[in-house]
């Protein structure tokens, strides 16, 4: 057993990261499904959506060929709407609510439809947003993932020239380097951040990190405003022993890896474990599985019942080939000459629920080994602790705090997306930036009504 | 089991369903092939003086994601040689002696022309005539097709010369495009014809081409009205069909409906208001002919379930049951009623009352599903939440009448009844 790179064939890897949602393939078959939508009234799909895009409208857009007025009610609520069309987990928000899951029929395939007109927009470059007249207002933005993208182009929008400091060498936040690659390809990624850019106004200084390359007290001087978006990074850790094994990796590492580099590029374990069953857990999960590993077995403290991901993940896990370990939790790592060789861990049983609501795993004293030479570590993300501190900003647990207004308690300075709440989706980041673009533009006086 | 069979001036047929008088119907091939698919019937393609025909000739309307719900044609009539096609009209009937041959006519507008093409005709053993007094475009500007449909002088003075020597019983086709069918209905009647068909083609202009901004159908930049057929022209059919129903001096010959029937139901609901057969036309050019399979099963079914043993059982039944505008019994009200265990919250009902009806929905927010209710005081009854719920018997109608009695608009008035009830 090793940890090894390249083990598959050039088509293989082709493959297994092809795109898993394929788009319509001709007009007439986006046709067919978006004539099915109902147009329904005070539209169950929009009041899903944590942007709120006007689902039936630019469904209905689509019928009557009108793809630019589309893209333009889709982009107006959400400007990372390509992307969310194909990251989104749409069963638990815009077409899990669709009316026709309550006749047993399959919902519309909402995403599918919004990837249909925002695709066409971006091949066609289609600019649907004029920005108003310079207000000569700056605004500095910190990351350059969904909530500052976000944040960026309403304030562009507005006349406000916007800078964003993204301490990578690419945007797009998570989108870019948290998400598996059969959902999205890093050249889609490049293209949507160079689409919503497109607009003008907004100048992005890769490489820049707060804290190291920019100050926070520099910003304030010389900003009407900033915006701070930037993101968690951290993947929780397990606290057991032998944590530090050489073969212990972080989903998020991992997955920033395959996003980064090229697949062959990158080495996965023969037997691998994966601690966790979010989103990011099955991400690291089948992605191990389709890089060669022979074996992936995911452990979770709890059951189906109280997983974060979605029941879509789950299959696409199974389909994958993992296996799901529930009511597992490690305790420890063995190891031998500093190498990863097996987890141990113990049998957990739901007690009572605690503080999410969901009942929580107690420990059973009945243990089992597993032999494996990689462990996956997705047990949630951990926020900028010390960054936030360090810069003064009330905040709780390494959150930071923000006011109805999203405004933070340092002067001037606003917050929002995963660096507020800890780690949503990429659709509530894009609100995020458009509640935060708010608040500074009333900040500013500016009227965006 | 029901029995099909119809007799339709003692024309016999296996089933009500003809071929209506169209492409499908215009040569030996395809009318064999309609006998073999079971089809009971066919009006051969109008014969007349020698035509000739452009390119474009069709064009429809697609709605909703649906191909053709309406259709139009600037297709003349047969441009096929006269004595080819008696050969074969003559071949067909040999060969399928129990289906009814109909052949529709459009001579020139002379005694002498009508005299001769009929009686070329009906030396082809043919069962019956269809005078082509409808088509809307080309032959009206030669002075036949609707030109003679539209005005019942001349229409009566043309039967009058068919029936000087029609030994076979004759049909008179009328065109919808004029205000009312009844007019000419009536002097074909008096002129003698045996039967009546109806409806005729509607003249229209189906769209036009957003990019070339040329109308539909095209033909080299231009285009010129064309006749409108298909499910779209259904209703006006069976509006039309029901004065021809209910005129006396008409109702006295039996009637072929024609005008969007592509089902056995819409072939019931033809002969419910009076026609005694049906024919049908472009939903054989959209489906084939193997359309007539479930036409001939799904009426033998209904018929079964009705208890009814023959088509004259039912034919213009629900003739009388349209009435007058002041006939209607005010008194009549019922409200919608909403199921909530069938609700889907499409709110379809909702914005349909709320933004265009009598605001008779009530919305309670929830999230993500809103529930409506219906407000019995404000509700007329009019049935429009009922048609927009796309959820089959979610929405029904309750009675609940106003009083037991009926009373109708002259009754209300002459007793001075308040008006203005909503």
């Amino acid at each position: 057993m090793s940890i090894q790179n390249n083990r598959l064939t050039k088509e293989q890897y082709e493959q297994n990261f092809s795109d898993i949602h394929p788009p319509f393939e001709s007009r007439n078959a986006a046709l067919v499904e978006a004539n099915r939508c109902l147009f329904c009234y005070d539209a169950p799909c929009t009041k899903a959506c944590p942007t709120s895009i006007n689902v039936p409208k630019f469904i209905k857009q689509i019928t009557t060929d009108n793809i630019k007025g589309s893209a333009h009610t889709i982009f107006s609520s959400n400007i990372m709407g390509a992307g969310c069309s194909k990251v989104c987990p749409v069963e638990k928000l815009c077409e899990g609510s669709c009316v026709f899951n309550l006749m047993d029929e399959p919902p519309i395939p909402i995403a599918k439809l919004q990837r249909y007109s925002t695709e066409m927009a971006m091949d066609k470059k289609w600019q649907l947003f004029e920005r108003k007249s310079s207000t000569g207002k700056r605004v500095a933005v910190v990351g350059a993932g969904p909530a500052g993208l976000s944040c960026a182009h309403t304030l562009s929008r507005e006349g406000i020239d916007v800078t964003i400091y993204e301490k990578e060498k690419l945007g797009g936040g998570l989108m870019t380097y948290g998400i598996a690659g059969y959902k999205v390809t890093p050249q889609f990624c490049k293209d949507e951040v160079a689409y919503i850019t497109g607009i003008g106004g907004i100048e992005i200084k890769y490489g820049k990190e707060l804290g190291k390359d920019i100050t926070l007290t520099t910003l304030q001087q010389e900003y009407d405003a900033v915006y701070l978006a930037f993101g968690v990074g951290l993947a929780r850790q397990l606290d057991i022993p032998g944590e530090n094994l050489e073969g212990m990796v972080d989903a998020i590492n991992f997955i920033y890896e395959l996003r980064s580099k090229g697949y062959d590029k990158v080495a996965v374990g023969e037997k691998v474990a994966v601690i966790g069953m979010g989103m990011t857990a099955i991400d690291a999960a089948t992605q191990a599985k389709r890089l060669g590993a022979s074996e992936v077995t995911m452990l979770y403290r709890r059951t189906k019942e109280e997983m974060p991901c979605t029941d879509v993940e789950l299959e696409l896990a199974l389909l994958d080939g993992c296996k799901v370990l529930w009511l597992a939790a490690p305790k420890e790592a063995l190891g031998v000459n500093g190498k990863l060789t097996a987890l141990r861990a113990e049998v957990m049983k739901l007690g009572e629920p605690d503080a999410s609501g969901r009942r929580s795993p107690v420990p059973t004293g009945e243990e089992f080994v597993i032999e494996v030479d990689m462990v996956i570590k997705a047990a949630g993300q951990t926020p900028y602790d010390s960054l936030v501190k360090e810069s003064g900003i009330d905040n709780s647990w390494g959150k930071v705090k923000i006011n109805h207004q999203c405004a933070t308690n340092m002067k001037a300075v606003f917050a929002g997306g995963d660096c507020v709440n800890g780690g949503k989706e990429v659709v509530d980041a894009v609100q995020a930036g458009k509640d935060g673009a708010a608040g500074i533009l009333d900040f500013l006086n500016i009227n965006n009504k | 089991m029901a029995s099909l069979q119809s007799s339709f001036l003692g024309i016999q047929s296996p089933n009500p369903f003809w071929l209506a008088s169209a492409p499908p119907t215009d040569k030996k091939i395809n009318v064999l092939r309609a006998f073999e698919a079971g089809w009971g019937g066919v009006v051969w393609k109008t014969l007349g003086s020698q035509v000739k025909n452009v390119s474009s000739r069709y064009s429809a309307v697609d709605y909703g994601g649906h191909r053709v719900m309406g259709f139009n044609n600037i297709e003349l009539i047969s441009d096929r040689p006269l004595e080819l096609n008696l050969r074969e009209i003559e071949e067909c009937v040999r060969l399928f002696p129990d289906r009814a041959m109909i052949v529709s006519l459009m001579a020139d507008n002379d005694r002498k022309s009508w005299h001769e093409l009929i009686k070329k005709v009906e030396d082809t053993g043919a069962h019956g005539l269809e005078l082509n007094f409808g088509c809307p475009h080309g032959m009206t500007e030669r002075g036949m097709g609707a030109a003679v449909g539209q005005d019942p002088e001349i229409a009566k003075m043309v039967v009058e010369w068919v029936m000087e020597v029609a030994k076979i019983p004759v049909i008179t086709k009328l065109t919808p495009n004029v205000h009312s069918v009844v007019p000419t209905g009536k002097a074909v009647v008096e002129a003698g014809t045996n039967g009546l068909s109806l409806i005729n083609t509607i003249q229209s202009v189906t769209g036009v081409d957003l990019d070339t901004f040329v109308p539909n159908p095209y033909v080299a930049g231009k285009s010129v009205y064309g006749g409108y057929c298909g499910p779209a022209v259904k209703p006006i059919a069976l509006k039309m069909l029901t004065t021809i129903a209910q005129n006396e001096i008409t109702n006295k010959v039996p009637i072929s409906g024609i005008g969007g029937v592509s089902t056995w139901k819409d072939a019931a609901e033809f002969m419910l208001l009076g026609a005694s057969n049906v024919q049908v036309c472009t939903a054989a050019m959209k489906h084939g002919f193997r359309i007539v399979e479930d036409m001939c099963e799904g009426l033998s079914n209904w018929m079964d379930e009705k208890g009814f043993k023959k088509l004259d059982d039912f034919i213009g039944r629900s003739v009388n049951n349209i009435t007058h505008w002041e006939d209607l019994d005010i008194n009549f009200h019922w409200v919608a009623n909403i199921n909530q265990d069938k609700c889907i919250h499409c709110g379809l009902c909702y914005i349909a009352c709320e933004d265009t009806s009598h605001q008779a929905i009530n919305l309670v927010q929830g999230n993500p599903y809103n529930t409506y209710s219906i407000k019995e005081a404000e509700c007329v009854g009019c049935n429009l939440c009922k048609l927009m719920c796309p959820v089959s018997d979610c929405i029904t109608m309750v009675e609940q009448r106003v009083a037991p009695e009926y009373i109708n608009w002259k009754e209300w008035q002459a007793k001075g009844l308040p008006l203005n009830d909503h």
